[in-house]
């Protein structure tokens, strides 16, 4: 029997009871929308992740000093100086998977323009510091190592502090901003870097020189480097043996035996980012095995209502036996109807998917991300669930008897 | 040779039922033999096994026991396939309630039986509508069961056993929802038939229908009670009655 003849028939069956049609197939097109949704929601998510992590910085390592031990009770990491200004000389020099290293001290200070003021976090580091994270400044300079070694009163401001201070349209280089009643010249207004993974706004910072910040603002520049260490390895393969190289070095310097733990801390941030990734990955696959679970509920709609089909048509049924269909006529023919609803609900399903998704892109700016093998796995999925519910009602109609189907009320 | 004499030949043919434990024997041995071109009635009350007899002549059923050699085939140990393939090619069906497919043009259910044995779509549209042309319904091609006569569509009914050019139709009491002139008219599309060559079985209870007939079988009790050859009462032909009332539009 020619298969288009029998998708003729197919198509006129469903048609006839369209609003049946449509609530059956509705399952099946919830269900492929929601995985198609549901993966470019995953997509999305994932490269915002990635966005947000090469803004951070790539191959970075933080150091961070170690804990106290009170009375027994652990300071944690960073609740004392641990880390010294020849540590950080010594990283520089003695290992050879450090591209760069920056100090980075910390402290939130009101900052105050002619007329507007801001409290922000302000950062004591180094001109390593810029290209450790790949900032680019925007207008004016960053400072240099001649700022450094003089202790100079000049400060760059992220984007966001300049556009508090000095709105959004003025030139902020070259006026005069106090922080902590001492007179810092702005020499220079980072480029925007927006927000990290945790949604912190990275341009929310000024940044003054360390010697600077450690004089004016800690009072004194003593031994211990009161804040972190931020470094990159040479590429992202050494990043790991950097962070083994360093643990060793800071070892031996510190003087701690082999049974005791670290005074310090260092983190990986590409291990972080690969977390980060891991977990939105497993969010994905559980909102897509949620979404596969609806085509499933809608294959059994698909099972349910070609059961009442089969039902409803029994006559039918015993009249094309009677006139000389064969059991797999009748077969293929119920089975060609079910795939026909699931792939017509599959193909719907997929539009929609594909509109919430972009609307989702548009929303949330994320880039869009087409898959073209979640769609087909989609369709080839359908196309399954109606092949596997479909096969009974079509079985259980070619096994009709013709004498009592024609008989059939 | 003797297979090849007659057109349809049942022997000592029974048939068992069980319902639970209750075996109910509706055909109790039947040997009949029908010539092609015969024009049969088989009569009986209801319960007398005559559906019986009716389903397993048409091959829609296989019988308990005995032969049943139907143009030169022996059909009573077929597969359901083999039997689907047999009805195809060689039998018509009439049934008391037309059975046509509803939402489904008069052309289109006429081509049926052509579908299932793979006719090419010209031919077979070609073959219906001189099928159709025959029983008189050249002009409503394209209607749908529902806009049809009870006459017209019982017609349409024969034009589709009609189709595949069958050995044998079975009516099975083909007027019966019909009224009486109607009734006259449909019996006259089946003498011509017969006419022409085409062997015709009919199932019904009223014995003023079996007069059209040249032979009528009286089964009782899952027994040939009776077989006697008739000289046919000639309807009045189609062609001569004037459109049914109800018909015209």
């Amino acid at each position: 029997m020619n298969p288009l003849r029998t998708l003729r028939i197919a198509a006129r069956a469903l048609w006839r009871n369209g609003m049946r049609s449509f609530l059956t197939a509705l399952g099946i097109i919830i269900g492929v929308a929601a995985v198609i949704a549901m993966m470019a929601i995953g997509a999305g998510a994932k490269a915002q992740v990635e966005q947000a992590f090469a803004a951070m910085g790539t191959n970075m390592l933080i150091i961070l000093p170690g804990s106290t031990t009170a009375g027994g009770v652990s300071g944690g990491f960073g609740s004392m100086p641990t880390l010294t200004w020849d540590d950080l000389a010594a990283i520089r020099t003695e290992v050879p998977t450090v591209k760069l290293a920056a100090p980075a001290m910390r402290s939130n200070q009101a900052v105050v323009a002619e007329e507007l003021n801001w409290t922000t976090s302000v950062t004591g580091t180094s001109p390593e510091y810029f290209q450790i994270r790949s900032w680019q400044v925007r207008e004016g300079a960053l400072f240099s190592q001649s700022d450094l070694d003089g202790g100079t009163k000049v400060v760059v401001l992220g984007a966001t502090v300049a556009s508090k201070l000095f709105g959004e349209n003025r030139e902020a280089v070259g006026h005069t901003v106090r922080i902590g009643h001492i007179p810092f010249t702005v020499i220079g207004v980072l480029a925007k870097k927006g927000q990290s993974a945790m949604g912190q706004d990275y341009d929310d910072a000024a940044f003054i020189p360390v010697t600077t910040f450690a004089r004016k603002i800690q009072g004194g520049l003593g031994k211990y480097l009161t804040g972190q260490i931020f470094v990159e390895a040479t590429s992202a393969d050494t990043t790991t043996r950097a962070l083994k190289d360093i643990s060793v070095l800071l070892r031996d310097r510190h003087h701690i035996a082999p049974n005791q733990d670290d005074d310090f801390s260092i983190r990986n941030l590409s291990e972080i980012a690969g977390a980060q990734q891991q977990g939105t990955e497993t969010m994905t696959t559980l909102l897509a095995s949620v979404a596969a679970v609806s085509l499933l509920v809608g294959g059994i709609g698909i099972m349910n209502i070609m059961l009442v089909s089969v039902t409803e048509r029994t006559r039918e049924i015993g009249v094309r036996m009677a006139i000389g269909a064969k059991p797999g006529h009748i077969l293929v023919q119920f089975l060609i109807e079910a795939l026909s609803l699931s792939i017509a609900g599959g193909l719907a399903g997929v539009a929609i998917g594909l509109g919430v998704a972009t609307w989702l892109a548009s929303r949330f700016k994320w880039p869009m991300l087409v898959q073209v093998d979640v769609i087909l796995v989609s369709v080839g999925f359908s196309a399954f669930v109606g092949i596997a519910f479909g096969l009974y009602p079509a079985y259980k109609a070619s096994q009709l008897d013709p004498i009592d189907a024609l008989r059939y009320e | 040779m003797e297979r090849a004499a007659h057109l349809i030949e049942l022997r000592d043919v029974t048939k068992v039922y069980k319902t639970g434990d209750v075996e109910v024997r509706a055909l109790a041995g039947v040997s009949l033999v029908i010539e092609a071109g015969e024009f049969v009635a088989v009569m009986g009350p209801s319960g007398s096994g005559k559906s019986t007899l009716m389903n397993i002549l048409g091959c829609l059923d296989r019988p308990t026991a005995g032969t049943y050699v139907l143009a030169g085939r022996e059909v009573s140990r077929m597969s359901r396939a083999e039997l689907a393939e047999v009805r195809n090619l060689v039998l018509g069906f009439v049934f008391q309630s037309f059975n046509l497919l509803a939402r489904t043009s008069a052309l289109e259910n006429v081509e049926l039986p052509l579908v299932y044995r793979g006719v090419s779509t010209r031919e077979r549209e070609a073959r219906a509508k001189s099928a159709l042309d025959k029983v008189g319904l050249g002009s409503r091609l394209d209607h749908t069961p529902a806009q049809l006569s009870g006459g017209q569509q019982q017609r349409v009914a024969i034009a589709r056993a009609l189709v595949g050019e069958p050995k044998v139709i079975f009516a099975d009491e083909p007027t019966g929802n019909l009224d009486s002139r109607t009734s006259v008219e449909v019996m006259s599309l089946f003498q011509e038939l017969g006419r022409s060559g085409i062997t015709i079985v009919l199932v019904t209870h009223e014995p003023d229908i079996a007069e059209y007939a040249s032979r009528v079988i009286v089964v009782k009790d899952g027994l040939v009670l009776s077989d006697v050859r008739q000289t046919p009462k000639p309807a009045a032909p189609l062609a001569a009655a004037a459109p049914a009332p109800e018909a015209a539009t």
